[in-house]
């Protein structure tokens, strides 16, 4: 990556996007399709590299969302729009349905409730379901399961390939990503003068898509914040494939007031999670994973499906969700400087992202800011890494297998290195080929890793020689 | 028909080993087949452990050693297909396998598993903190150097002490690194004499009784914090290396659904080397974690002979009597017998290894008589042997029991 030293003379845009997390990848693909010209500034050393790499990875149908809630419509039209874009950008889906399980008598009755409510948000495709029926479909859960919600519409997706498929089609209509650049400042005169660490960007509008740092955003930008960030910190642990077998829909808690819980879920990659937990914390940065934590999460997913006790550990991975003092999206429009903030998307974000996109055009529009003539949409397809789909190593000619737990070819690599955007970090690289993400962690693939990505990252997996 | 007579999957050590007693036995059809480009297994990377004195009667370093593998399977007419991985494993011996050309299937009438073994990730063991860059287990060290001429860290902090950590020490000492310090969990090293004196000689300081409970690194590994008795401390570094804790490459395994055996990570193992299925072998580390080159090129040896006699007859249909273990007995291997049938020189002793260190008597149980007695005081992650009496064949019920000395 070459760093660019500051200019005097400012790009100019239509549109800049703050943050490149799932939001802002689909913000910058809505816009360039409007027909603006769009700068996504991240931070970051790579897109996805705060909230948005490490979420549960499921498309939400909404049937829990608050009734009549903005998060409630926007993850609609997100699941919406996704189900009709999917098969054009290479992106799979995994239908798994969910079960809303009902462990205690107490959790059994509440059901009813819930199932009403997934009807009034809109969510026909839902029933509750006694115990035996439960265990026909999923025989591994414990046998205390006394009855579940089945909402079929909740699937699982690849929550990386699916922003990165949305930023590469703006990408394909001329929007700029600039990667390892903060925000730092700006002012509205008539138009937005940004100040960033790469230098001066000039835009007609901004939209705050900052996630953990969107109330500090809007303050870099004089704008008063309406919220402030809370991180809750979740857990995750990611079981070998041998569970896959006995974890063949999302198996949902009945939630609480805090959270919707922790979740036993297939991964489209062919895994299980388990998580995430809900912890407050101040750092907007740091998610450390606790020992004690994983193995609570352990030991939660074989209470729920014994067959799990057994199976080894492939990874473990730690999120922040930007939560904010109310539990609703913080979505706010200011006309007079063109600015809209999309903020407190703390859990949904990779369902609604498409929406909140559609959203935040339709506030837009209101600025009565002209734009160019709206984009075809331009052919642009992800690698397919999921289990649903045929992959790179069952095709001839990869070249070899370079990450044998996950099976990565070379062919996979290079591509991704030599991709529109190709990975600015290690973990870019792992979100684009899955390489180094299995059960042995790179005890095989590391050091070829390390080799064929020489030069390539800021923070490299190989030291330079010393003197 | 099948393809072959015996495909072998791994071409380490015990691989190779089965492969070549498998011709010597006269057995026409034997392909080994690997996913990397070059035979030797782990081998390969392991710069300065010495190979092959008592098979081949000389010392082969690293590539070498994999290399006289190679030449001697070839020049037993042994089919050698590297590059190449196994998917799948179907119950008739059926092989799923993917090439740089595609995905095909092989068959063979028997099949052994010879995947040996790797070390625990960060993730495996629960290690806390963040996930920076430069958290990695000596193979994927000694695979920076020995594969590319790269090193991941400079002060690494190393966690372990088993026989795989001194190598470690030394692949750091040797390639320009210097580790800050070598850490066990445990009370006491789990390798013998020289790992307590062998670091403080090279100037790194070993320490046990120690946890991990922090690592530190937005994007690099910066430090990691650590406990001993009430007292934490913070070390500065540039990398983790975990060192050890090994666990059998059992992903096949898992996959088809086949028994794994909870306490060693490999196979359900019978008396004559073979799994659940009796037409899949295993032999190696795979078996269980984890034992030297020399020791798994004699088992897959062993295994192969065995296995040899077994092609003459059909697959075993005999039912299968667990060996049970108890307390700290971490593990036992074979951990099934094949009722009714002679111990086939598979194997011809039980091996154990106890999950802590301990002081008492073992006891093999057989039928709820006592059998053998052992008695001693025993450091995880080391070789027990057991003798295994012909009557285990003829037992409903066979179990280790362990008294511990108080």
């Amino acid at each position: 990556m070459t760093r660019t030293t500051r200019t005097s003379a400012p790009h100019s845009c239509d549109v800049a996007v703050i943050g490149a997390g799932v939001v802002g990848c689909a913000v910058a693909r809505r816009f360039a399709l409007a027909g603006a010209s769009v700068v996504v500034v991240e931070r970051g050393a790579d897109i996805l590299s705060g909230a948005s790499k490490a979420n549960s990875a499921i498309l939400h149908t909404g049937f829990d969302a608050p009734p009549g809630s903005l998060e409630l419509d926007l993850v609609k039209a997100g699941r919406e729009e996704y189900l009709s874009i999917h098969r054009d950008l290479g992106l799979s889906i995994v239908k798994t349905g969910a079960l809303v399980c009902a462990w205690t008598d107490a959790e059994a009755d509440g059901l009813a409730a819930i199932a009403g409510q997934g009807r009034e948000n809109g969510i026909a495709d839902l029933d509750v379901i006694d115990a035996t029926a439960v265990r026909a479909l999923m025989p591994g859960l414990a046998p205390e399961v006394r009855a579940a919600v089945e909402v079929r519409g909740e699937h699982v997706i690849d929550p990386w390939s699916a922003p990165l498929a949305y930023v590469t089609q703006a990408l394909a209509l001329g929007a700029k990503v600039w990667r390892g650049c903060e925000l730092l400042s700006g002012r509205f005169d008539g138009d937005w003068l940004l100040d960033t660490s790469r230098g001066g960007l000039r835009a007609g509008a901004v939209i705050n898509a900052a996630g953990l740092f969107g109330d500090d955003v809007d303050r870099r930008l004089g704008l008063a914040p309406d919220f402030t960030i809370r991180p809750r910190k979740g857990q995750f642990i990611v079981l070998d494939k041998a569970a896959a077998r006995h974890v063949p829909k999302i198996v949902l808690p009945v939630p609480n007031e805090i959270t919707k819980g922790v979740v036993i879920c297939p991964t489209a990659f062919g895994n299980v999670l388990v998580g995430p937990t809900a912890e407050e914390q101040d750092d907007r940065t740091r998610a450390t994973v606790e020992t004690a934590t994983l193995e609570m999460l352990r030991d939660h997913g074989g209470r729920l499906v014994p067959a799990l006790r057994d199976i080894p550990v492939t990874a473990v991975y730690a999120g922040l969700r930007p939560g904010t003092e109310k539990k609703h999206y913080r979505v706010t429009a200011r006309t007079e400087s063109r600015a809209i903030t999309l903020g407190g998307i703390r859990s949904t974000g990779l369902s609604a992202a498409l929406g909140l996109a559609q959203h935040a055009l339709r506030l837009f529009e209101a600025f009565g800011m002209p734009l160019g003539p709206p984009a075809a949409i331009p052919p642009v397809t992800v690698p397919n890494l999921t289990e649903a789909e045929p992959r790179d190593w069952q095709r001839p000619d990869h070249g070899e297998i370079v990450c044998h737990c996950e099976m990565v070819t070379r062919r996979e690599i290079e591509a991704a290195l030599a991709g529109p955007l190709p990975p600015g970090d290690f973990g870019g690289l792992r979100r684009r080929t899955r390489a180094g993400m299995g059960r042995c962690q790179g005890f095989y693939c590391n050091a070829r890793l390390a080799e064929m990505t020489r030069g390539r990252f800021r923070v490299p997996l190989a030291v330079e020689p010393e003197g | 028909m099948s393809d072959h007579d015996v495909i072998v999957v791994g071409g380490g050590p015990a691989g190779v080993a089965a492969a070549l007693a498998l011709r010597a036995e006269g057995v026409g059809r034997v392909a080994i087949v690997d996913r990397e480009p070059v035979l030797g297994g782990a081998t390969r990377h392991c710069a300065h452990s010495p190979f092959g004195m008592r098979e081949f009667g000389r010392v082969y370093l690293g590539a070498a050693y994999g290399r006289r593998l190679e030449r001697d399977a070839r020049a037993a007419g042994i089919t050698v297909l590297t590059g190449h991985s196994v998917t799948g494993l179907g119950d008739d011996g059926t092989l799923s396998v993917a090439h740089p050309g595609g995905v095909g299937t092989l068959s063979a009438d028997r099949v052994v598993l010879a995947t040996g073994a790797r070390e625990m990730p960060r993730s495996a063991r629960m290690l806390p903190g963040d996930r920076p860059v430069g958290i990695l287990t000596t193979g994927a060290l000694q695979s920076y150097v020995a594969f590319h001429g790269l090193m991941p860290f400079r002060r690494p902090v190393i966690l372990g002490s088993e026989l795989v950590t001194l190598s470690a020490v030394l692949t750091c000492l040797t390639h320009g690194a210097r580790p800050v310090a070598v850490l066990e969990t445990g009370p006491v090293p789990l390798a013998r004499a020289p790992l307590r004196w062998f670091p403080g000689v090279m100037g790194v300081p070993f320490r046990t009784g120690v946890g991990i409970v922090d690592i530190i690194g937005r994007d690099r590994v910066e430090a990691v914090r650590i406990r001993r008795g009430g007292q934490e401390e913070v070390l500065d570094c540039d990398g983790l290396l975990l060192t050890g804790r090994f666990t059998p490459e059992a992903a096949l395994l898992w996959q088809a659904g086949h028994g794994v055996d909870r306490g060693s990570g490999g196979p359900l193992i019978d008396q004559t080397g073979r799994t659940a299925n009796p037409r899949y072998f295993a032999a190696g580390n795979l078996l269980r974690p984890v034992e030297t080159g020399g020791w798994a090129f004699r088992e897959g040896r062993a295994i192969g002979r065995a296995l040899a006699a077994d092609l003459r007859r059909a697959p075993s249909a005999a039912t299968t009597v667990p060996v049970a273990v108890e307390g700290p007995v971490k593990l036992v291997v074979p951990n099934i017998i094949r009722r009714g049938e002679r111990p086939a020189a598979g194997f011809d002793r039980f091996q154990l290894r106890f999950l802590r260190p301990c002081k008492g008597t073992l006891a093999l149980v057989i039928d709820g008589r006592p059998a053998h007695r052992l008695s001693g005081s025993w450091l995880p992650e080391r070789r027990v042997l057991m003798p295994m009496p012909t009557a285990v064949c003829q037992a409903d019920s066979i179990r280790f029991e362990f008294r511990e000395d108080r």
